[in-house]
């Protein structure tokens, strides 16, 4: 039997769940035995050339670029994984939900106190630039996932129980200590 | 004298005083039921409904009914786990809870429940409401985005008079809350201190001081929410 396929990726995140991921240390020896990667920043593989068993997300949805990558995942990943807060319920870049797009565009490239020479008052708006939406979405908000793992970041054990259960088909049972949102 | 009565809570023997409230005959006895907006010895408010619990088939919140003798309570079912459930998810999509930028993480009691009860992603949608921030006060940052109205600080924290530190203001959508100026300013250290650890989430900060304890010895890092009253009594 082939091995089951993984692919990842990080939207509007940090990278911070990525290296979490890598802080499963030697763990990664067993994981390459379990699994293969596809599309991961991990193994550099840009686009996806397999149809995947399980899809890890992290961070939530900010742009355009990033509505795309999740529907893609979505289209060839058979699982779909929330990994960390951002992924769940917008995170960090969550902050500027409830604060109008143009508020937060002007107070970035015109008003901000650390705005330079923008004398120009020029706002990026190049057709080559994904469009910014008006909130931060939440992945389930925008396509189905199918588990969700918290944590800023979600702890290497967690991750690594977690994927181990769905690849071993083992029940997944999660200490306390494990769950946690930041 | 108080008289002594006797009921079962998921089938175990308790016993208590008559008129107690339930939530407290409960801790006595070593079985945990969980509270937002309650505080022992506080006239109830029975706003959050998280300690809702049956009691002869019907469902009341135990913060706010009286022991009576024979009384057969529902409390670990699947059925109210799961309400209870829905009641912390339903908070935390109604404020903006951001946990990894909290300074009250790790010691908030509404994170805690999010914990015992394993809420990995809240079944409703995130409302994302904007909520203004008041931080003129000398002691203490009033983070609304995360008040969920227990009214704890309005009950509790009060000047030499007797007079409410801490009000409502506004009805239905609008309510928020907010902090008295002038009685603001003739805060204490160990007032602000207080106000910020009867707060059950991280609402009332103490300013000039945060993220003391390090992640892994806070409140809740280790120990669930209710475990010492569940410890206690074995």
């Amino acid at each position: 039997m082939s091995k089951p396929i993984i692919a990842t990726t990080s939207l509007a995140g940090c990278f911070g769940c990525h290296m979490a991921i890598l802080d499963i240390d030697a763990r990664i020896l067993q994981l390459i035995d379990l699994v293969e990667f596809n599309k991961s920043p991990i193994d550099d593989i840009k686009t996806f050339t397999k149809e995947c068993d399980i899809g890890i997300i992290e961070g939530g949805c900010c742009n355009s670029e990033n509505i795309h990558v999740l529907k893609e995942f979505r289209k060839h990943c058979k699982i779909l994984i929330s990994l960390g807060e951002c992924a769940i319920m917008g995170g960090l870049p969550a902050l500027r939900n409830g604060i109008d797009v143009k508020e937060c565009i002007e107070e970035a490239y015109l008003n901000g106190p650390t705005v330079g020479k923008n004398t120009e008052r020029i706002l990026p708006n190049d057709e080559e630039l994904p469009m910014i939406l008006d909130k931060v979405y939440p992945c389930h908000e925008i396509v189905k996932i199918d588990y969700y793992l918290p944590g800023c970041p979600p702890k290497a054990d967690l991750i690594w129980a977690a994927v181990v259960a769905l690849v071993t088909g083992d029940e997944l049972n999660i200490p306390y200590e494990l769950i946690k949102f930041d | 004298m108080s008289e002594t009565i006797k009921f079962t809570i998921d089938g175990k023997e308790c016993q208590g005083t008559k008129g107690q409230l339930l939530v407290d005959a409960a801790a006595d006895n070593g079985v945990y039921i969980p509270i937002l907006c309650h505080m022992r010895d506080l006239i109830p408010a029975g706003s959050c409904r998280m300690c809702t619990v049956k009691v002869n088939g019907r469902n009341m919140a135990a913060c706010t009914t009286p022991a009576e003798e024979g009384m057969a309570i529902e409390n670990n079912t699947p059925e109210f786990l799961d309400i209870r459930k829905a009641i912390v998810e339903m908070l935390f999509v109604e404020g903006n809870h951001f946990c990894p930028a909290c300074e009250k993480s790790g010691n908030c009691d509404l994170q805690a429940l999010g914990y015992k009860y394993q809420m990995m992603v809240p079944r409703f949608p995130y409302a994302f409401e904007r909520r203004e921030i008041d931080a003129t006060t000398p002691k203490i940052f009033l983070e609304r985005n995360r008040c969920i109205f227990c009214k704890r600080c309005v009950r509790v924290i009060k000047d030499e008079e007797g007079r409410s530190i801490f009000a409502f203001k506004g009805r239905g959508t609008t309510l928020e809350i907010n902090i008295d100026r002038k009685l603001a300013a003739t805060m204490t250290d160990e007032m602000a201190q207080k106000a910020m650890d009867i707060c059950p989430v991280g609402c009332i900060l103490k300013k000039e001081i945060g993220f003391v304890t390090p992640i892994g010895q806070r409140k809740y890092d280790t120990m669930p929410i209710g475990s010492d009253i569940e410890n206690n009594h074995q």
